[in-house]
């Protein structure tokens, strides 16, 4: 395991070394069942969780159909109370303003509020090649940073580890963690705060990401738990928020619809312990702001694949999804992972590579994605859509293109038929050749002597 | 090109053909709108003590002149020694604290005094019934951010007429250009197998007085 998600191979060859792994899959089957039963419960008890819905997906369609204009207003809104815009238009772009910033404060420390954002553009490596250690504070967060580990959940990004685990990494990476420290959770949060304590009070630099932007008043908010974005967001002298184009909201009002919408959703808390909000330069501190595109606008330009960008990162699709409890998050390959993690990455990174091909297929097309999730995103049929676009082997394409000749004309398919039912004595239980990929895990359907059309003309509807 | 350019010409090409925004229809509960009661939740007042009960907060509700015996109960109950008091705090409510060292942070008390102080006591600019929620402004009685943060507990005095049924409702009354800090219970992580456990960075404990009717 390393924390990188560079060349890894296409996503089936991932599941199936996951699916082996029984800790994981019970960990992962625990942590999304408990998850999602939480959530359903916060949920029903608000008769007017439907139209909340409705009104998110509107409010962010329209945020950004007219993108551009609220990204000048927020802008303008921002540097009117004392803050700095930067834009970026690349992962590359954005890391190396970021780490001009921290160098020009001339600190080789930071600390960091969990940022899925700053997680996507790699930012903890590139700050490390300029020697600058940047310290993760949420305590998910941490635990995959001491682990070596990747991220596999949106949310709760250490999902994949038990408590006994945790514990053996704290153990091993944390040099003033106690020899008697054991794995209940609350003594393991214990350690965390006592490790980040002294971090917290002496940090001058401090580098987040934003759940929401809010163009009409240039407010930022960062929803949390544990309250170390709190300590992040306050004390230091410098704040540094990297903070994707898409996370604008028009109007302060906007986040009446999305703070009954996120917390319910993503750790089915009637409200998250914490949230800040902040305008721009705040009671004494440097505030940078850093749009990101990074493949943003690309996304934005799919007529179909463009409601992906109304994602408000809850996770929810992640919980329900039968794929991703039994495949869990690694196998995504990047630090969007699931159901909305399938379509967000190929659109994101462009597709071309086996892993971005492969993953519009990482789903049964269940729907329960779509059902769950609080903007309404149709993950379903824009799976189906870069299904379509991403790229298939020249048989397959003949096959369906045999397929859709036949099917065109009744006749034709009549015909087809009668000549398999001639022949099903001669079917094999198991295709050859490629195609045995197919029959090594599924039956062939038998093939019955005569297909109903003939049944019920010979019979004249069973009456015979 | 610049970045800044290079970005708005992405959006304007990306965004080109699609039609024009449509206006939001805001068919939610914006105010006043049923809620989904439990027994004993037959008022404002009581919903946002049952809920804030939820998060493991301890909550009292007190006549609002008794504002001053309440806050002394707490403080006996928690041991506490120092307290630390933003400015604008109404005096009369930490009139009862004969045994308690005031911090009052007015100048700024570091980070460090912070750090160490037994407690912070605040007030409040809203409370959300529904939610269990407390918002923070920076206004009189509630004090700079880094107050409630630093300290491991946290009294919050919450006058009864602060307390608004649902989100709508506080959005509107708050205002964005005062830094917010918006508190549901003690501060709690759920990242070790989704088993909640309170107290992380933040106060570990959170009490509530509800001060009048």
């Amino acid at each position: 395991m390393s924390g990188t998600f560079l060349g890894m191979p296409a996503f089936p060859v991932n599941a199936a070394d996951a699916v082996q792994n029984s800790q994981l899959r019970h960990n992962l089957r625990r942590a999304t069942h408990t998850i999602r039963d939480k959530r359903s419960r916060v949920v029903a008890e608000v008769p007017d969780w439907a139209e909340l819905r409705s009104a998110a997906k509107a409010i962010k369609d329209a945020a950004l159909r007219d993108l551009d204009r609220h990204l000048l207003r927020l802008e303008e809104t921002v540097q009117a109370a004392g803050g700095h815009v930067h834009w970026a238009r690349d992962a590359a772009e954005a890391c190396r303003i970021v780490t001009d910033l921290v160098r020009a404060t001339g600190e080789t420390e930071v600390v960091k509020v969990k940022s899925m954002a700053t997680q996507e553009i790699g930012l903890n490596e590139a700050l490390a090649d300029s020697g600058i250690h940047a310290y993760e504070t949420d305590l998910a967060e941490l635990i995959v940073q001491l682990g070596d580990d990747r991220p596999s959940h949106i949310v709760v990004p250490a999902i994949h580890r038990n408590r006994a685990e945790i514990r053996e990494i704290f153990l091993r990476a944390m040099p003033d963690a106690s020899p008697d420290l054991t794995d209940d959770p609350a003594a393991l949060a214990e350690a965390a705060r006592l490790h980040l304590r002294q971090r917290f009070l002496s940090s001058k630099v401090a580098i987040s990401g934003a759940n929401f932007a809010i163009a009409e008043t240039g407010t930022l908010v960062v929803v949390e738990s544990e309250g170390n974005g709190r300590m992040c967001l306050t004390l230091p002298e410098t704040l540094i928020s990297v903070v994707g184009i898409e996370k604008v909201l028009p109007t302060w009002r906007d986040l009446e619809v999305f703070l009954q919408l996120l917390p319910r959703s993503a750790t089915g808390e009637r409200m998250n312990p914490y949230t800040s909000t902040w305008t721009a330069a705040t009671e004494g501190q440097t505030f940078h702001l850093v749009l990101l595109d990074n493949g943003r606008t690309d996304v934005l330009a799919d007529e179909v694949g463009r409601q992906a960008l109304r994602c408000i990162r809850c996770a929810a699709c992640l919980n329900v999804c039968p794929v991703y409890e039994r495949a869990g998050g690694h196998a995504y390959g990047s630090v969007y992972p699931g159901p909305i993690g399938a379509i967000l990455t190929p659109q994101m990174r462009g597709m071309g590579t086996p892993l971005d091909d492969s993953l519009p297929y990482a789903s049964t097309l269940c729907g329960a994605c779509y059902d769950v999730c609080p903007v309404a995103i149709d993950i379903p049929e824009v799976l189906v859509h870069l299904r379509d676009r991403s790229s298939h082997p020249r048989a397959e394409r003949a096959a369906l293109r045999a397929a859709g000749w036949m099917l065109a004309r009744p006749e034709r398919l009549a015909r087809a038929q009668r000549l398999a039912f001639r022949l099903r004595r001669l079917v094999p239980r198991r295709l050859p050749g490629p195609l045995s990929a197919w029959t090594d895990t599924r039956d062939l359907p038998d093939i019955p002597p005569e297909s109903f059309r003939d049944w019920w003309k010979r019979t004249e509807g069973g009456t015979r | 090109m610049n970045a800044r350019d290079t970005i708005l010409r992405r959006i304007r090409a990306a965004t080109a053909d699609a039609p024009p925004a449509e206006a939001v229809s805001r068919g939610y509960r914006t105010a006043g709108g049923a809620v989904r009661h439990e027994p004993g939740e037959d008022d404002l007042i009581a919903l946002f003590a049952h809920r804030v009960d939820d998060y493991h907060a301890s909550v009292r509700r007190v006549p609002a002149g008794e504002a001053a015996q309440a806050v002394g109960a707490a403080a006996r109950e928690r041991g506490l020694t120092t307290l630390a008091v933003p400015p604008g705090l109404p005096e009369e409510w930490t009139s009862g604290l004969t045994a308690v060292r005031l911090l009052r942070d007015d100048p700024p008390l570091a980070p460090g005094e912070l750090d160490r102080a037994g407690g912070v006591i605040t007030g409040c600019a809203v409370a959300i019934a529904e939610t269990g929620t407390i918002v923070l402004d920076a206004g009189p009685g509630q004090g700079r951010r880094a107050l409630t943060l630093l300290p491991d507990y946290h009294l919050c005095v919450v006058p009864a007429d602060r307390v608004v049924r649902g989100v709508p409702e506080a959005v509107a009354l708050l205002d964005p250009r005062r830094p917010q800090t918006w508190i549901s219970g003690p501060s709690a992580t759920s990242d070790i197998e989704l088993d909640r456990v309170e107290g992380v960075h933040g106060p570990r404990v959170l009490d509530v007085i509800i001060l009048g009717n």
